[in-house]
């Protein structure tokens, strides 16, 4: 069953009260009509419901979420997937800064572009490990700070190499998968490339045909390219900072 | 007038049941403190100038130093430095010759500044992995720049820059003369200055051929003496500083003995040998505001305009006038030497009362620039008692574009302020001509000393930054608001143009 | 936090101010109802050769008096009226805002290209430091600033924003930090043709602000805000940078970028740096800044603030937030976010 909600003119806290009412209710689709610059959305939520919304999210969408899919017809604003736990975030378009800001678990797809310090500070913990896929591009500190999870750049349409600068900028844990080259001057403190090969390859290949089963296009052309792999050099890349007193 | 022996400052002692009698003490202190006494070493406390030389060299920790072991009857006013002045004084009927910087109590403004941080109305910004640039450019801005269009709508730049200095960090090394220290500490000074992208200042006492590797990174010093001064020398600088004053002695000239001027000292100052070196306290050629133009010209002229030029002024009372003089001139950068600043010598009278804090000066050295609409016409260094990236840091919010270090680059070095570098006996080999004291010094380890040290400090000021949001060293300059006084009187909070905290 | 959105129809075609009310109103998350503004170009088509200076007056009995002499010693009055005003129940009227259409003297400035323009910011910077209870926050020609403390609804309720049109519009939903939420802290600010809204923090203001006073101008709002508003006019009127270039100077790209670029771009950048390194800005800020020809919206160099720009038709949008520019044009050709430090530009043809 359905659950339709008009967000039109309507508060975030509102809507928020009626979608989770809903998922109380035991609704399992949730369609939201009519976002326009609501904040926190799915913010908290907890459960396995599929929440579509249609429109322009503000902010934060899916922060602290743990379990739902949340479905995004439209662009997304700043830090979709803020400190997320668990549950996937679609979006149908492209996302503004600080996209899966500190998320801890789940996955964020984003069709198109991100804007700067994507992924920064992800993290992972156990059997908790955070995925960003991106199908276009992405500004500069992608993979700021980053502690674990996966980041996955696409970069669809784009032949020349990745040059945005401060990439992985203090990495300390994770994984970057940039298609393509990556230019030397834009791996930041602490950042290495690594080997890619048939392991890594496999690894990246159920991200691949998820995005693409998303969005519908064609994984072959993807899961054939090459991609540049960037991780950390190593867990404590300030290690040599400091002295003692 | 009969004077009694003054009691000794330091005392030292030896621990016998750790001396193994290895006698490195006595090689090692060049003032004659320790001695063999049958096969027992004895020191001799008088001679102690607390250099440290035999603590760092003692393999066993048996050396013990402790400061004015005689008590003097306590005065607030007869306070012992000023009894001792005057039984020296009675005794010689001479002025009070003394070493490194001004000795007096007095507070410092620095320590009384405090910086800023951001928190929540804007982020701290972390230098490690975000952009931060502490490039500092020092010479002549234009006012403004022109353009013009080129046919196919390109912007073209239609002013032309003069030269000036890149560094990649705002710290600077000032001007310690061949004679004022050896070579081998000149030598150690100029690869850390090659090593971080900064400057170093040669002295006044010319350019020693062993320094020509790293001749693009120093500035030559054209001095009231005109020691070592030639085409060949002015033509190898980086720049050219003309020496008007230093703040350690304000108003007067300088002098090095004719025992340190050795062969070496002698064709690189091109004076003859064991002759004093005697630097009149003005240029003779310049008794006036616009002579030193003169000079600055006949410099730029001489080098075919190619080379910066900088004048270096003693932080006196009217200090923000003679900078504004000084930014007409045709001069690229102005170095203004606070109170504190260091010196091989010095009459003592100078050194502890003459001029003002350095602080002070340079704000006010900012102030009148801004003021009058000249100050992209000059770069301000700051100079006399930096200690610390705190007060590098702080120097620049109140208005300099960089700032020498001197005393600091020697202590990273081995130096102790021990204070008589005059004596030419320095045992670290730094403020000496004695081959076998010379010898002391490794420029290779001490030039990673000191590059540490221009580093470890580079790196904190771009934390110190960082914290305040700032990601460019321009947007520091100058920029006061990031300042607040901790009890420090109206007046001077005036002066500095910075708010008392709470404000 | 703030927020900002500005439209410019490059066709010239004028707009109400309606539906920027409520695209403002959409970033009340971004706001506290301390301060909201608007500024519309084209204004007072009928007085369009005359400065329009808007004043708040504390009161009009002991103030005005004042800055009448003023103004008639530099010039005429050409017409002057209070600007109306319709009673909101959270608004409290604090001033009385004016308005004066003045026509300065040229002949009593001597010594400059521009004798009507430097009449007219002596008089702001003069009003503003030196008679109490008087600020002139707006005086450009055919322009209007119409700002008071309160949320954005309402304050375009106070002045019935909806009744001016125009073809640029910038407006500010404020979330005050260093100073009160008082009428002259709220945004657009403007100087003769250049007004600024601003959405951050400008860390190196301390710095600014004595660069730009060296040149004159004096700041007199307590906000950082100001001093942009002051570079600007600086570096594109009285320096004559075009507006690409203005912005390159106040967010400059990185030395490392500056060293990789062909040669003679390098120099100019490095002689942009150099030279107006102390009208640099540091710190977090999305700001646009129009003046009659146009508008420029323009991120710090690291880009701590959003800011997103849009196209419809003739219409450039620039904003921060999407759903703003939405709630004006829900159709929209175009939308894409600037990179840090680079400028959007909307020119009027």
């Amino acid at each position: 069953m359905v659950k339709k909600i008009d967000a039109a003119g309507l508060h975030y806290t509102p809507l928020n009260r009626q979608v989770r009412e809903a998922v109380a209710a035991g609704e399992d689709e949730i369609v939201i009509e009519h976002v326009l610059g609501q904040r926190f959305i799915a913010d908290g939520l907890v459960g396995e419901v599929t929440l579509v919304v249609n429109g322009v999210p503000g902010g934060d969408i899916g922060m602290f979420m743990r379990g739902p899919t949340v479905v995004v017809h439209g662009n997304a604003d700043h830090a979709p997937g803020n400190t997320m736990e668990a549950g996937r975030l679609v979006i149908h378009g492209s996302a503004g800064d600080a996209v899966a800001h500190s998320m801890r678990g789940g996955m964020v797809f984003v069709r198109d572009d991100i804007g700067y310090r994507g992924g920064i500070h992800m993290k992972a913990y156990n059997a908790r490990h955070p995925y960003l896929v991106v199908g276009g591009e992405a500004r500069a500190f992608l993979g700021e700070y980053m502690a674990g999870g996966t980041i996955l750049l696409l970069r669809r349409g784009s032949k020349e190499p990745f040059a945005e600068r401060g990439l992985a900028s203090g990495i300390h844990g994770g994984e970057i998968f940039v298609r393509g080259e990556v230019d030397d001057g834009c791996l930041a403190v602490g950042a290495v490339k690594k080997s890619f090969g048939d392991e890594e390859r496999a690894g990246i290949r159920p991200l691949i045909e998820e995005y693409c089963r998303h969005f519908g296009c064609d994984a072959a052309p993807l899961l054939a390219d090459d991609y540049t792999r960037i991780g950390p050099a190593s867990a404590r890349p300030f290690a040599g900072k400091y002295t003692w007193e | 007038m009969v004077l009694g022996s003054v009691p000794v400052k330091y005392r030292v002692t030896i621990d016998r049941d750790r001396c193994m009698e290895c006698g490195r003490c006595i090689e090692n202190c060049p003032y004659g403190t320790f001695r063999w006494e049958g096969d027992k070493i004895t020191a001799v406390s008088r001679n102690c100038t607390a250099c440290h030389r035999c603590i760092a060299m003692c393999p066993r920790d048996a050396i013990g130093l402790e400061e004015r072991p005689v008590d003097y009857r306590s005065h607030p006013v007869w306070t012992v430095e000023a009894r001792e002045a005057i039984f020296n004084q009675a005794r010689t009927g001479r002025v009070i010759l003394a070493g490194m910087g001004n000795a007096q109590p007095l507070p410092s403004i620095f320590d009384r500044l405090l910086l800023d941080a951001c928190q929540v109305t804007n982020p701290s910004i972390d230098p490690l992995r975000e952009p931060m640039e502490l490039r500092t450019y020092i010479g002549k801005k234009p006012k403004r720049l022109e353009f013009s269009r080129t046919g196919a709508g390109d912007v073209e730049l239609e002013t032309k820059l003069t030269p000036n200095l890149m560094l990649e960090t705002p710290i600077m090394i000032g001007h310690m003369s061949y004679g004022a220290i050896s070579l081998n500490a000149q030598l150690a000074l100029a690869r850390a200055v090659h090593k971080t992208g900064t400057f170093m200042g040669t002295g006044e006492g010319g350019m020693h051929p062993n320094l020509y590797p790293y001749q693009d990174r120093l500035i030559v010093q054209v001095a009231s003496g005109r020691f070592g001064v030639g085409i060949d020398y002015l033509e190898r600088g980086a720049a050219i500083e003309i020496k008007i004053g230093q703040g350690a002695k304000p108003g007067i000239g300088g002098h090095l003995p004719g025992e340190k001027v050795c062969a070496d000292v002698s064709c690189t100052r091109m004076i003859p040998l064991g002759s004093d070196a005697i630097s009149p306290a003005p240029h003779h050629d310049i008794y006036s505001i616009e002579d030193l133009a003169q000079l600055v010209r006949s410099l730029k002229e001489a080098t075919e305009w190619k080379k910066p030029v900088f004048v270096k002024i003693a932080a006196v009372h009217n200090a923000a006038a003679i900078a504004a003089g000084i930014a007409r001139s045709g001069a690229d950068a102005v170095v203004v030497d606070g109170f504190r600043g260091g010196t091989g010598a010095a009459p003592k009278v100078f050194r502890d009362h003459v001029g003002i804090p350095i602080e002070a000066a340079v704000s006010a050295v900012d102030a009148k620039l801004r003021d009058q609409g000249v100050r992209n016409e000059i770069s301000v260094i700051a100079s006399g008692g930096i200690r610390n990236s705190a007060d590098v840091t702080k120097a620049i919010a109140l208005g300099a574009d960089a700032i020498y270090i001197g005393t600091a680059a020697l202590v990273a070095m081995g130096c102790r302020v021990c204070g008589n570098c005059y004596r030419g006996l320095c045992p670290w080999g730094i403020a000496t001509q004695r081959p076998d004291l010379v010898a002391r010094l490794d420029p290779e380890k001490e030039a990673v000393h000191v590059a540490n040290l221009i580093e470890a400090w580079t790196l904190e000021v771009s934390e110190l930054m960082g914290a305040a949001g700032i990601n460019a060293i321009e947007s520091l300059r100058g920029n006061r608001d990031r300042l607040r006084g901790y009890m420090l009187d109206e007046g001077m909070l005036e002066v500095l143009d910075v708010l008392p905290a709470g404000a | 936090m703030c927020g900002i959105i500005s439209v410019v129809d490059r066709s010239g075609a004028a707009m109400d101010g309606a539906r920027i009310r409520d695209a403002l109103a959409m970033m009340n998350e971004r706001g506290s109802g301390e301060g909201a503004g608007y500024a519309v170009y084209g204004a007072y088509p009928e007085y369009a050769e005359c400065y329009a200076l808007h004043v708040f007056f504390d009161n009009i009995i002991e103030t005005k008096a004042a800055l009448d002499t003023l103004l008639e010693t530099w010039g005429a009055i050409v017409h002057e009226e209070e600007i109306p005003t319709y009673e909101q129940p959270h608004l409290k009227k604090v001033h009385t805002p004016w308005r004066y259409f003045f026509r300065p003297d040229p002949s009593l400035m001597t010594g400059t290209p521009s004798p009507e323009e430097d009449i007219v910011t002596y008089l702001v910077m003069k009003v503003n430091t030196a008679i109490p209870g008087t600020l002139i926050y707006s005086s450009g020609k055919n322009i209007g600033v119409f700002k008071a403390a309160g949320w954005p609804e309402e304050v375009a309720d106070f002045y019935r924003i909806q009744d001016y049109k125009g073809y640029i519009w910038l407006a500010h939903n404020r979330y005050p930090t260093n100073t009160r939420g008082w009428w002259g802290g709220a945004h657009p600010f403007n100087l003769l043709d250049w007004s600024v809204v601003h959405n951050g923090e400008i860390t190196s203001y301390g710095t600014n602000r004595r660069y730009i006073e060296s040149f004159g101008y004096k700041c007199t709002m307590f906000t950082d805000t100001e001093v942009v508003a002051y570079l600007v006019d600086l570096l594109a009127r009285r320096h004559g940078l075009d507006e690409g270039l203005a912005v390159r100077a106040l967010a400059p790209p990185f030395w490392d970028e500056i060293d990789g670029m062909p040669e003679r771009e390098k120099n100019l950048y490095r002689a942009i740096r150099l030279t107006y390194g102390s009208a640099m800005m540091n710190g977090p800020f999305a700001i646009v800044v129009a003046n009659r020809d146009g508008i420029v919206g323009f991120t710090d160099r690291i880009k701590l603030r959003p800011l997103v720009a849009a196209e419809e038709g003739d219409r450039l949008y620039i904003s921060s937030e999407e759903a703003a520019i939405r709630r004006m044009a829900p159709e929209l050709d175009r939308v894409w976010m600037p990179r840090a430090g680079e400028p959007v530009i909307g020119r009027v043809r």
